[in-house]
């Protein structure tokens, strides 16, 4: 497996959604490829950082706020 | 290495189309409580999309207001939340159309860049490099980060990896296939991972020399 075949997979592999044989494939090709396993490992991480980053939390005043305006027009409707 | 964990904390699903039909008949304290279930999730979308904090909070009543007055349509084939993200999804595209008519956006578009490319330069990060940061300074480095993404990207990373929407739920809710959502995934992980190596990659050492040498990323 080459490193452009191995990319092309890499969603898959993160998301689990792939059949054993390539996975085996793809592990086998970052046991020997640093550069890959690098990608793979910081990718992860990526998705993990921005997961659990809150970023754009609703604040409870205005969640409270904007509510409160959907709930009366749904009333008045 | 493991696949991704799934994300904790999604809201329930069983009683909802309980709540959606007893909102269809009129009931407004069940639709009330489908707004307290979605709304953190809609104003996320909405201000990653939008960018602009105003335009998410009018994204919110609006997407939910929309949803109310159709909620006859609602067929209940796919969850009420993924055919709530539809909804705004859309009314985001259009405020970031009105306030950038210069630029078409579309989610349509399959934007080609030059970092579509194999990663090139592959520095490793340091073990735990969002602690390098203060809260503020991280927050800060993700939203410029993913802000710099094209809308098409950034809207499908969202749904997939922030809020957990499966690949066919995104699909969905973008009206994209589901191999545009997979392309468009893909390259959007990758260049985030790439721009944000730039805060996170391993510092170097004394000599000036990057403690892990990066090479050519290609066979």
């Amino acid at each position: 497996m080459k490193c452009a075949e191995f990319l092309q997979e890499l969603t898959n592999y993160l998301d689990g959604v792939i059949d054993d044989r390539t996975k085996a494939e793809l592990e086998d090709h970052l046991a020997w490829c640093h550069n890959c396993y690098v990608v793979c490992d910081t990718t992860k991480k990526t998705i993990e950082i921005y997961r659990d980053s809150q970023l754009y939390e609703l604040p409870d005043d205005l969640r409270t706020r904007l509510r409160s305006a959907i709930i009366s027009k749904c009333q008045g409707k | 290495m493991s696949a991704i964990q799934p994300k904790v904390g999604e809201p329930p699903v069983s009683d909802e189309l309980k709540l959606v039909q007893a909102a269809k008949a009129g009931d407004v304290a069940a639709f009330e409580e489908l707004v307290r279930r979605y709304d953190r999730n809609v104003f996320r979308i909405a201000q990653h999309i939008t960018q602009n904090r105003e335009d998410a909070e009018d994204v919110v009543q609006d997407a939910f207001l929309k949803a109310y007055g159709n909620l006859n349509q609602f067929q209940g084939q796919s969850k009420f939340y993924t055919w709530l993200v539809r909804i705004a999804v859309n009314e985001a595209l259009m405020k970031l159309r009105r306030r950038r008519p210069e630029r078409m956006v579309s989610l349509d578009e399959d934007v080609k860049t030059e970092e579509d490319s194999l990663p090139r330069e592959v520095a490793d990060w340091s073990p735990n490099p969002e602690q390098q940061y203060s809260q503020a300074e991280l927050r800060d480095i993700l939203t410029r980060t993913i802000q710099g993404l094209p809308a098409s990207f950034r809207t499908v990373f969202v749904l997939r990896d922030v809020e957990g929407l499966s690949t066919e739920e995104t699909a969905e809710a973008l009206d994209l296939s589901i191999p545009a959502v997979k392309s468009r995934l893909l390259r959007a992980r990758l260049q985030l991972r790439e721009r944000l190596s730039r805060y996170f990659q391993k510092r170097e050492s004394a000599d000036g020399r990057p403690k892990h040498e990066s090479g050519d990323g290609t066979q």
